[in-house]
């Protein structure tokens, strides 16, 4: 033992080096000078500049919105880091194969395209409803796109920044047949029910609302993990489960024995907007995701697919010029290659081919998630 | 006259006397054992019934390589394959040279083995030549061992200590090198990730605690107070709030423009953490054994405090541990499926996606069943290979 | 070259060595700090407790004290402690009678019983907590009959999946004047401890066994005469009936409380059982045969001679399987029990504050802890071998 005593301590620290290089630490390129950058803007974008009589004469310009530290950060790094859902049919999904897939996680894969023309260069990390927020503001992951709902706690308390919506969603509540007649029924048909639900959600919070402006009694059954209220639901520990509307529809058929034995109520009992999130503070990086979403938005508009982008790259229409980057410099003045919403059509698909390869198995009609022009409420911006 | 009848000796020997002197000694011997039968068979009849006819063990055969490993890319599972042959020859190895100190251990390896083997086989898949091999490298090495000189035996000491650092690295891959390309932890799952937990978090957990034993038992009040304080304040907290902390909230305490290290790391470093107070107070009771002979001793050698401690002390306390030290491996080994809860994908997270899959609803008693086994058996056949190799060495008589 | 001798002076060395780690310490810590409050000032998140009077505006499922979706934060997370205290202190309660069975079962001369619960201890420490709840919530608990198809029990208990249904008392106007008599019984218990201890220090001879009862039957009664000389009985029984989709009335244990319960009796028994086996192994065999010598029976060699001493091994580990238990109720979060950790964990979802709840969450496991060490080492003390 007492020789070994040297060797062992050796081997330890060569362990922990080895531990050290062996596996990519996220973001190692990441140096001195980002952190020298950060130091001088801190201030300015905290609103802590003195003003009044120190001022000098020659005034400083005003201070750049923000850092884009991230964006520099992530293309440096070589990858995007996402935070999905793991276990959604549908949004966020880990299969048999251990491959990922789903409506959230192809959002993932678009920006990746539109970074790096890469579609998988793309990390995949799952996290739970309750530590989702936590997670982002803690830089665990880019960008947070787990069908997460845009209110104004969150955008304002939680310090985080949400991008365009990328599914109008509604809370809806679902029962057994054999309590509700019908679709049409009220809360009132739930009195004294156990209603299962998942923690840290803005259905968690609606649900007290409604039961309560509706004066009916009802006993929450919380679970932090969405499978197992579905599960508690399924085995008849609550008598509903509430969620969001395309959720309850999605995982509904996927993880209940016999979906015809329930139904969702007409009801409608919230907005939810769901929309992916970053972290407050850095425009450019927030404005790179905004703008990927909203290009394949409005490559659906023009009709661009994944499978006839080439051909429009030729199209005399300045409009799809611009959008796939061919004229104008739109790319570049977010900091990313002129391309990348072709890339990210071309490799992933416009906003109607991703909710049609993820969601349309489900029954889930576009609804409410369709382009304006068809009565929808999907319209971006225009690019120019 | 009156005969005296002398009764016949009682019977001492064969069946019949076992259950009589073990299951109706007395009268409520007799009711408690007829009880405890009739519990078993209520409690055993239903749940073979259920074993046998009503449960879909296909959703185990049809996910297996997700329960071992994951999203562990399927082109390199080479490696893992390569670790497992490694283990089976160093552990061949050391059957030969050390025979009783390895024997458990190689026994249940060889059982293991042709186990996994017969299962490949009915499943019909071709793993079975993979362990077949694992079990001919731990043969075959055995034989080599036998035949080796004493000497053989500090290098294999030293291989066994190689050993480890040469997984991680095989597992986690290199840049630069091109066979062995990195994979990221991310992609680690399922027993792989599990075993990789509690292998890396033991090994660097250990120097922590020992640093943590000594410094509790400082002549310096700062120095003692700190790891006091350390001690009790991880070990007062429930193993999952530290996780969380250490998991969610690391990334807040770096500087900027630092990213943290990725998921797998940040758990790991909470394990850490956590076990480091364990052990501290493992290596304390060991070090609390060494009687004050031998600190007087070795001053009168004219060593000093640190020569006193490295060559004296420890070596003596660290053998006196090695249960504990076993024990905690173990209860460390269960402790990472909290991992579950903050998201990565350990055996336990992997059946709850598993329990999603469209074609497997309904199928939560199996694949918990398979979980609860897989933890079983691996602990068992940990203690009883540790307690042979214990009492070989015999640590804890000396 | 040597050093002056006041830096080879032992003393001034230690300190030296104290002030350099002090400041190191100080440092990383300073370092730390800087590091949070940089990082929450970049993304506009402040520190501070004022969420704590908020409305908490989330529903919980089942609490001891009163609680509203309208009530603070605070309370919310009050809630969540006084549902893990509970837990925590039923449960201690019971994994001490399984676990001292368990462990007397192990030594037990029958061969079926000391196997049957090795088996028990065997499987149930090897396994990790969390599935075993698993298993039993959805395995079991989930897998009793629903609502509808309840098993009634004798005396109106109902059990079904959504829980176990038990009659209970349900106050009266008068309960209040009745209140006074459940002082009395309390006060009661001392005086009759007090009396047995003053026979016993004059008779130096233990109590009979039938003595003990009178713990358990003289309150009864004082309660009894108070119940009889109110002028409407203070309280009346509660029966749960089956109401629309659930059970009314009573009593109810729900399904997650009965799981987690359920769950920690089971996996920490496993552990006191080896501890007691231990414990009763180390006291001496001839302590045994001593007291036979005597002529005690078994059972009082068992009570005065084997478990006093057993006892003072026992304790110490006993202790921290206690504290585990408490820490272990934690895994609550994976069968929708709202013990602090998942409740704190919801409101760090709603508020963002994440650091603050965090630290109140540390700190009441760690009262928690403290309290109850410190708790059991008093009666470690008073228990200890008194060596002359």
């Amino acid at each position: 033992m007492r020789k070994l005593f040297p060797i062992f301590s050796l081997i330890i620290v060569a362990s922990i080096v080895l531990a050290a290089c062996g596996t990519p630490v996220a973001g190692t390129p990441v140096t001195v000078e980002v952190t020298r950058i950060v130091t001088a803007e801190a201030p300015a974008s905290g609103g802590e500049t003195p003003s009044g009589e120190a001022q000098p004469t020659a005034a400083p310009p005003p201070a750049p919105v923000a850092g884009g530290e991230r964006l520099q950060a992530v293309l440096d790094r070589g990858n995007l880091i996402c935070g999905a859902h793991g276990s959604f049919q549908g949004f966020g999904f880990l299969d048999t194969n251990g491959n990922w897939s789903g409506f959230d996680v192809d959002f993932c894969r678009a920006w990746a395209a539109a970074l790096f023309n890469d579609a998988d260069a793309v990390e995949i990390v799952s996290v739970s409803a309750q530590d989702r927020f936590t997670a982002l503001q803690a830089g665990q992951f880019d960008v947070l796109s787990r069908n997460s709902t845009w209110s104004f706690t969150r955008d304002a308390e939680l310090g985080l920044t949400f991008g365009p919506v990328t599914f109008y969603d509604g809370q809806a509540i679902m029962a057994r047949k054999d309590i509700v007649a019908d679709a049409s029924a009220g809360l009132d048909a739930l009195e004294g029910a156990g209603v299962c639900v998942q923690s840290g959600t803005t259905t968690e919070l609606n649900l007290a609302d409604q039961f309560r402006a509706a004066g009916v009694n009802y006993e929450p059954v919380v679970f932090e993990d969405q499978n197992a209220a579905f599960q508690a639901y399924e085995e008849g520990r609550c008598d509903a489960i509430t969620s969001d509307r395309s959720q309850l529809a999605t995982q509904g058929q996927a993880v209940l024995s016999n979906f015809d034995d329930h139904v969702i109520l007409d009801l409608v009992m919230s907005k939810e907007p769901l929309a992916p999130a970053v972290v407050q503070g850095d425009e450019k990086w927030a404005d790179v995701i905004h703008w990927v979403v909203y290009g394949m938005i409005e490559a659906e508009e023009h009709g661009i697919t994944s499978a006839n982008v080439d051909d429009f790259l030729t199209s005399e229409d300045p409009v799809i010029r611009r959008l796939l980057g061919v004229e104008g410099e739109l790319g570049s003045k977010l900091g990313v290659s002129n391309d990348f919403i072709y890339r990210a059509i071309k490799l992933v698909g416009n906003y109607g081919e991703v909710y049609e390869r993820n969601l349309a198995q489900y029954g889930l009609a576009r609804g409410q998630n369709d382009l304006w022009t068809n009565g929808g409420l999907m319209y971006a911006p225009p690019f120019r | 006259m009156a005969a005296i009848e002398m009764q016949p000796p009682r019977l001492t020997v064969g069946p019949f006397a076992w259950l009589k002197k073990n299951l109706f000694s007395t009268w409520y011997n007799a009711v408690v054992t007829f009880l405890a039968l009739g519990l078993l068979y209520a409690l055993l009849r239903p749940a073979i019934q259920w074993a046998f006819t009503e449960a879909r063990w296909g959703v185990i055969s049809a996910n297996l390589t997700l329960f071992m490993v994951g999203q562990y890319p399927r082109d390199q599972l080479w490696r893992v394959w390569l670790s497992i042959y490694l283990l089976g020859a160093l552990l061949g190895l050391s059957w030969g040279i050390w025979k009783e100190a390895a024997r458990g251990f190689a026994w249940i390896a060889l059982g293991a083995g042709l186990g996994f083997a017969l299962i490949g086989l009915l499943l019909n898949s071709n793993v079975w030549l993979n362990w077949l091999l694992a079990v001919a490298l731990l043969l075959g090495f055995f034989a080599l061992g036998r035949i080796l000189p004493a000497r053989a035996r500090s290098i294999t000491t030293a291989a066994w200590l190689l050993y480890f650092p040469i997984v991680i690295l095989l597992i986690a891959g290199l840049p630069f090198i091109p066979f062995l390309i990195p994979v990221p932890t991310n992609l680690w799952g399922g027993l792989l990730l599990t075993l990789m937990l509690t292998i890396i978090a033991n090994v660097f957990s250990l120097p922590l605690g020992i640093l943590l034993a000594i410094g509790r038992r400082s002549k310096l009040p700062v120095v003692r107070y700190f790891s006091i304080g350390y001690i009790e304040l991880i070990r007062g907290v429930p193993l999952v709030t530290v996780l969380f902390v250490v998991y969610l909230l690391m990334p807040f305490f770096l500087p900027l423009g630092v990213s943290a290290p990725d998921a797998v790391i940040r758990v790991i470093i909470g394990f850490i953490l956590f076990e480091a107070a364990y052990q501290a107070e493992n290596v304390r009771g060991g070090l609390q054994a060494i009687p004050r002979g031998q600190y007087e001793a070795a001053q009168a050698l004219g060593l000093s405090g640190a020569l006193t401690l490295s060559l004296i002390v420890l070596p003596q306390a660290l053998r006196a541990v090695i249960p504990a030290i076993f024990n905690s491996f173990i209860s460390l080994f269960k402790d990472t499926s909290l991992v579950a809860i903050i998201g990565l994908f350990d055996i336990l997270r992997i059946g709850r996606s598993v329990l999603a899959q469209s074609e497997w609803l309904g199928t939560h008693r199996e694949v918990f069943l398979f979980a609860f086994l897989i933890y079983w058996g691996f602990n068992m056949a940990f203690t009883y290979g540790s307690r042979r190799m214990e009492e070989a060495m015999g640590v804890g008589k000396r | 070259m040597q050093l002056p001798a006041f830096f080879r002076n032992v003393r001034v060395l230690q300190v030296l060595a104290q002030i350099v780690f002090v400041l190191l310490l100080a440092l990383a810590a300073g370092f730390l700090y800087a590091n949070v409050t940089t990082n929450l000032a970049r993304q506009g998140l402040t520190v501070g407790y004022d969420f704590i009077t908020n409305p908490a505006s989330f529903d919980i499922g089942e609490s001891y004290i009163s609680y509203q979706a309208s009530d603070s934060y605070g309370r919310a997370l009050l809630v969540g402690l006084v549902n893990t205290l509970a837990v925590s202190a039923l449960g201690i309660i019971l994994t001490t009678i399984v676990g001292v069975i368990a462990g007397i079962a192990r030594l037990s001369s029958n061969w079926l019983i000391s196997r049957l619960a090795a088996s028990y201890v065997g499987v149930i420490r090897n396994t990790p907590l969390i599935i075993q709840l698993m298993f039993w919530y959805f395995g079991i608990i989930l897998q009793l009959p629903r609502v509808k198809e309840a098993i009634a029990l004798p005396g109106s208990v109902y059990l079904t999946q959504r829980g176990l249904y038990l009659p209970w008392y349900e106050p009266m106007p008068t309960f209040e004047s009745w209140r006074v008599f459940i002082w009395i019984a309390l006060v009661s218990l001392a005086v009759i401890w007090f009396i047995f201890r003053w026979i016993q220090n004059r008779s130096e001879l233990p109590l009979p066994l039938w003595s003990y009862p009178a713990y358990i039957l003289v309150p009864i009664l004082i309660l009894w005469i108070g119940f009889n000389v109110q002028p409407e009985p203070p309280f009346i029984a509660n029966f749960p009936e089956l109401v629309g989709l659930n059970f009314r009335g009573g009593l109810r244990f729900t399904p997650e409380f009965a799981a987690l319960l359920f769950g920690l009796v089971v996996y920490t028994g496993a552990f006191i059982a080896e501890i007691v086996r231990a414990g009763i192994q180390a006291v001496s065999r001839g302590q045994v045969e001593a007291a036979r010598s005597l002529g005690l029976t078994s059972t009082q060699s068992l009570r005065l001679i084997i478990f006093p001493q057993a006892l003072r091994v026992i304790i110490p580990p006993m202790t921290s399987q206690y504290l585990n238990l408490a820490k272990n109720s934690s895994l609550a979060i994976a069968i929708g029990y709202p013990d602090l950790f998942s409740i704190a964990g919801t409101v760090i979802n709603q508020t963002g504050a994440t650091l603050e709840v965090i630290a109140i969450m540390m700190l009441s496991y760690l009262s928690m802890s403290l309290f109850t060490s410190l708790l059991m080492n008093m009666y470690n003390n008073r228990m200890r071998l008194v060596e002359r």
